[in-house]
């Protein structure tokens, strides 16, 4: 692979197509866990890590069973060419959800640091859309299983970058008198409309 | 015959992540004593930090495990309180409850205003600019930086003024931290009357910019001498000192900063200051 296409996946993840503010996914976290920055540190870490595994495992369960074509026989039923592929969306919520419930018992159990720099947070991304998208794109473009983990760390870095320049915005506003019809959500999500905008002078730099 | 396959294949993938969950679950699950989360569900949950430790888990592990007393809980009912101890197999023992008291009568009818505040909306940050727009330099600033601070909602910002509902407030001390003023302290629950003025300036500079301060008149300390106590242009009840409403009523504070604490938080019911 060519390193400028890897400069594609990373600065398209990161900046271009921000996962959060390009792409629209992964609202509720970005909304609900980005009131402090030290909260949204947390979460932004807890989710680089979940969405690089969990688009690991996808993309492998992905080139590996569903978009090839199965052929087997069970007894005297012959099957030829079956594609299960129209059911990775059902696959990848499950299998995202059940690799994050194990990933947080072996957390507990080896690394109880990690564990609790990250632990509250893993339940809240089980099956958050951000995850799912990242696997779900990972597979629309055919990316090899190196690619789409990259894609999937640089997608998390992307939503955590996002995040905790919210939450920084955020704190801000705490402090700032706004008039009463704009306080609390209107004002958080006029902001994230801002800072959607200012995320797209981005756009261009990577087709 | 696809969506057959589908379906069964699904139904597979399921049995199989959930044997692979229950088996990691079973052989990886981390020992943990039960009385930590029995003790966790009978403290309050607000994870104030007022006991010093990082939430009421972190205080309940440290209990079980570190032997720390559950006293350092200010905010815990008596009631959980005591089974608390139970569980923990610790020694009875009473806790004296602390409240919160704003030492500072001068809401917007009473305090001067010398100048217009359009800075943050916090009050270390006008504290960093002398204030905001209250003409005493000692007092209550307003805005409100204790109530965010207060995780059980016990204090309200009434006219420019920390109110503290004492039956709220737990005495966690959370508000004590962020007054820039230094002006709230945490004092026995039983003590039910203050002198609710912070100001050091002399009596007739307080008098120019508030008419609700202390202006050591001390008209309550030869009334009560065994009661009260003047520091300089200030006067202060004595610690433990019981004083009752009628004696506060008796005294007739000129400017009404003596008071008790249920009419420093009902100010209708407040005597109006000699304006």
């Amino acid at each position: 692979m060519p390193s400028n296409e890897w400069l594609t996946i990373t600065v398209g993840a990161v900046l271009v197509n921000n996962i959060v503010l390009s792409r629209i996914m992964g609202i509720c976290p970005f909304l609900g866990v980005s009131k402090k920055i030290k909260t949204a540190l947390g979460m932004g870490g807890a989710v680089i890590f979940v969405m690089g595994i969990a688009s690991l495992v996808t993309s492998c369960l992905y080139h590996w069973l569903l978009s090839v074509k199965l052929n087997f026989t069970i007894g005297s039923l012959k099957v030829e060419n079956l594609d299960l592929s129209f059911t990775r969306i059902l696959v990848f919520i499950v299998v995202i959800a059940a690799l994050v419930q194990m990933v947080e018992i072996l957390l507990q159990k080896f690394s109880p640091m990690l564990y609790g720099a990250l632990g509250i947070y893993l339940p809240l991304i089980t099956t958050n859309c951000a995850v799912l998208g990242a696997a779900q794109l990972n597979a629309e473009s055919n990316r090899g299983i190196l690619p789409s983990t990259v894609y999937g760390l640089c997608s998390g870095l992307g939503f955590a970058l996002a995040l905790i320049l919210f939450a920084s915005l955020r704190e801000r506003l705490e402090l700032s008198r706004i008039p009463k019809a704009f306080q609390g959500t209107s004002i958080a999500l006029i902001t994230a409309g801002i800072l959607a905008l200012a995320f797209m002078g981005f756009s261009g730099l990577v087709k | 015959m696809t969506i057959l396959f589908a379906a069964l294949a699904l139904a597979l993938l399921g049995l199989i992540l959930g044997g692979l969950i229950g088996f990691t679950a079973k052989k990886f699950a981390v020992e943990t004593d039960p009385r930590i989360e029995e003790i966790t569900n009978l403290l309050p949950g607000a994870n104030c930090g007022g006991c010093g430790y990082a939430g009421c888990a972190d205080y309940a592990r440290a209990i079980v495990e570190d032997g720390v007393s559950p006293a350092n809980c200010a905010a815990a009912t008596e009631e959980n309180f005591q089974k608390i101890m139970a569980a923990a197999g610790q020694e009875a023992a009473k806790r004296e409850r602390k409240v919160a008291v704003v030492y500072c009568s001068g809401d917007n009818r009473h305090a001067v205003h010398v100048a217009l505040y359009n800075g943050l909306n916090d009050c270390r940050a006008a504290a960093a600019l002398s204030g905001a727009g209250k003409g005493c330099r000692f007092g209550c600033i307003g805005l409100g930086s204790c109530a965010r601070n207060c995780p059980f909602g016990a204090i309200e910002i009434r006219d420019g003024l920390a109110i503290v509902h004492a039956e709220l407030c737990k005495g966690c001390g959370k508000c004590t931290e962020v007054c820039p003023r230094k002006l709230i302290h945490l004092v026995p629950a039983e003590s039910k009357v203050h002198v609710f003025c912070n100001s050091l300036d002399k009596g007739p500079d307080k008098r120019k910019i508030c008419t609700a301060g202390c202006l050591a008149c001390r008209k309550c300390v030869k009334a009560y001498p065994e009661l009260f106590n003047a520091q300089g242009f200030l006067v202060r009840a004595r610690d433990g000192a019981a004083i009752t409403a009628e004696q506060v009523a008796e005294v007739k504070c000129p400017t009404g900063a003596l008071q008790t604490v249920d009419s420093h938080a009902n100010p209708g019911k407040r005597k109006e200051g000699a304006a």
